[in-house]
């Protein structure tokens, strides 16, 4: 049976997309929910129906909102065996071109962006490397673009960081100051933040390298394949695609234009 | 039994002391047990988990961690994998999260009994095992609202009381039972069997 919430969840989803043209009609339901509600407490709104209303009238809200519905709390080094794999198995492919464009899309707090500035820095790659960081949460965004991350974070991120094949220490990458780590300033110089929307924007490079971890898992079936075929018209012949250890290309009708790489590690490449 | 329509599923959440109690309930199951049974057990966040194999051992149903979107196969015992949220959509299929922890918890019970007392209303048995905190109560109480059958393991027999108390207390619909008659009751539940030809309504 549909509970009044259920009804007005895709109201609501409608009014934000009409107004403000973010699109989370094709998010996936059980999560969407459980942010939705998560939301509505905070924000202490009687129902989604007095959420819709206030939405609608005052931008600060929508984009509180936007804050509950985009940003996905990651890790750096998150699942130290896929960075493994990229050093081991991907890197030697990304020697071979002249020039490297990798797309890291949903980038959200920026923890997989410095991840991969820093192997591709210790590969020797980095200074001829353009990665794209995009997300739609502009303020989430900026904060990346900062490369301010809690201290306290950093024991685990060493961590998984040496798991990964880290050649030095982490702590080489950052200085310290008020409880925050800062990264090395010359991490971000090769990275371009962007707004950039995988519901409702297009192709916009041809790339060498995509990853995008646990990204997919908040999208519908439909939305998923929306993004998926946006990777596939990026990458290049030959390129590679990763994905978070539990997503596959399995159900996507996309799934021809790839190969697995590293199986075992989500590692795909275009064919 | 694949192929066969899913029309009613099992979902099971402990934390300290439940994987025996689970691994089981699981040997127990008779020869022609057709509900899902999707389980969250806390365990270390980041290195891979031990479980799946371990309960794979003595359960005749296999025993894996879900993709994210797989559907639901009847038959077949899914483990949440490590450091993420275990979900239940429509479909039926599974779905990830990494969103916040719940009581310090990724996965969390209450995330998994919520979605999938979403999803299977009345057509659910929610089993709250042994425990050292209140995740769960919560999903526990969802499940029973939604018509469900809430179940926890008796607190007395329990290695960790404080899980299943916390369910009782957050949802007081909730049977205590001991390991025994939970065992038997997984056995004997006619819809938790295969009955050919019926057709799922989600």
């Amino acid at each position: 049976m549909e509970t009044d919430f259920d009804i007005e969840l895709p109201l609501l989803l409608q009014a934000v997309h009409a107004k403000y043209g973010y699109d989370f009609r094709h998010y996936a339901t059980a999560s969407l929910k459980r942010r939705m509600k998560l939301a509505q407490q905070e924000l202490s709104c009687r129902s989604l129906s007095v959420m819709q209303e206030r939405v609608l009238r005052e931008p600060d809200l929508m984009h509180r909102l936007l804050g509950y519905l985009t940003v996905q709390v990651s890790e750096m080094f998150r699942d130290p065996e896929f960075f493994l794999a990229l050093r081991e198995k991907v890197v030697p492919f990304l020697r071979t071109w002249p020039s490297l464009k990798v797309w890291i899309p949903g980038c959200a707090g920026g923890e997989e962006v410095y991840s991969m500035a820093i192997l591709l820095r210790e590969e020797g790659l980095l200074d001829r490397t353009l990665i794209y960081a995009t997300d739609i949460n502009r303020e989430a965004l900026r904060k990346a673009e900062a490369g301010l991350f809690p201290l306290g974070r950093m024991a685990q991120f060493s961590k998984a960081y040496h798991q990964a094949g880290g050649r030095a220490s982490l702590a080489d990458y950052y200085t310290v100051g008020y409880g925050s780590a800062l990264f090395d300033r010359s991490l971000r110089e090769k990275v371009l933040f962007s707004d950039h929307s995988l519901t409702t924007d297009s192709a916009f490079a041809e790339v060498e390298l995509i990853t995008c971890r646990n990204v997919l898992i908040y999208f519908d079936h439909q939305l998923q394949d929306r993004a998926i075929g946006l990777f596939s018209s990026s990458l290049c012949h030959g390129g590679f695609l990763g994905l978070g250890s539990k997503e596959t290309l399995s159900y996507s009708k996309y799934s021809p234009d790839f190969a697995d790489f590293v199986a075992d590690r989500r590692i795909y490449r275009r064919q | 039994m694949n192929g066969l329509p899913i029309t009613s599923a099992v979902v099971v959440g402990g934390s300290a002391g439940a994987s025996e109690v689970l691994s089981r309930l699981l040997a127990d199951l008779p020869d022609d047990f057709a509900a899902p049974i999707a389980v969250v057990i806390h365990l270390a966040r980041r290195q891979p988990s031990a479980l799946p194999e371990a309960l794979g051992r003595r359960s005749r149903l296999p025993v894996r961690e879900p993709l994210d979107k797989e559907p639901l196969a009847p038959a077949t015992v899914y483990v949440a994998p490590p450091n993420y949220h275990l979900l239940i959509e429509r479909g039926p299929a599974f779905a990830l999260s990494t969103d916040e922890p719940v009581y310090f918890s990724l996965p969390s019970i209450d995330v998994l009994f919520e979605s999938a007392a979403d999803v299977f209303g009345p057509r659910l048995v929610a089993i709250l095992l042994s425990g050292a905190n209140q995740d769960g109560a919560r999903g526990l109480k969802a499940v029973s609202d939604a018509g469900g059958l809430a179940l926890v393991q008796a607190p007395e027999e329990a290695a960790f009381r404080a899980m299943p108390e916390a369910g009782l207390a957050m949802c007081p619909h909730a049977q205590a039972m001991g390991v025994e008659a939970l065992a038997q009751l997984l056995r004997e539940r006619r819809e938790l069997r295969a009955r050919a030809g019926e057709e799922a309504s989600w």
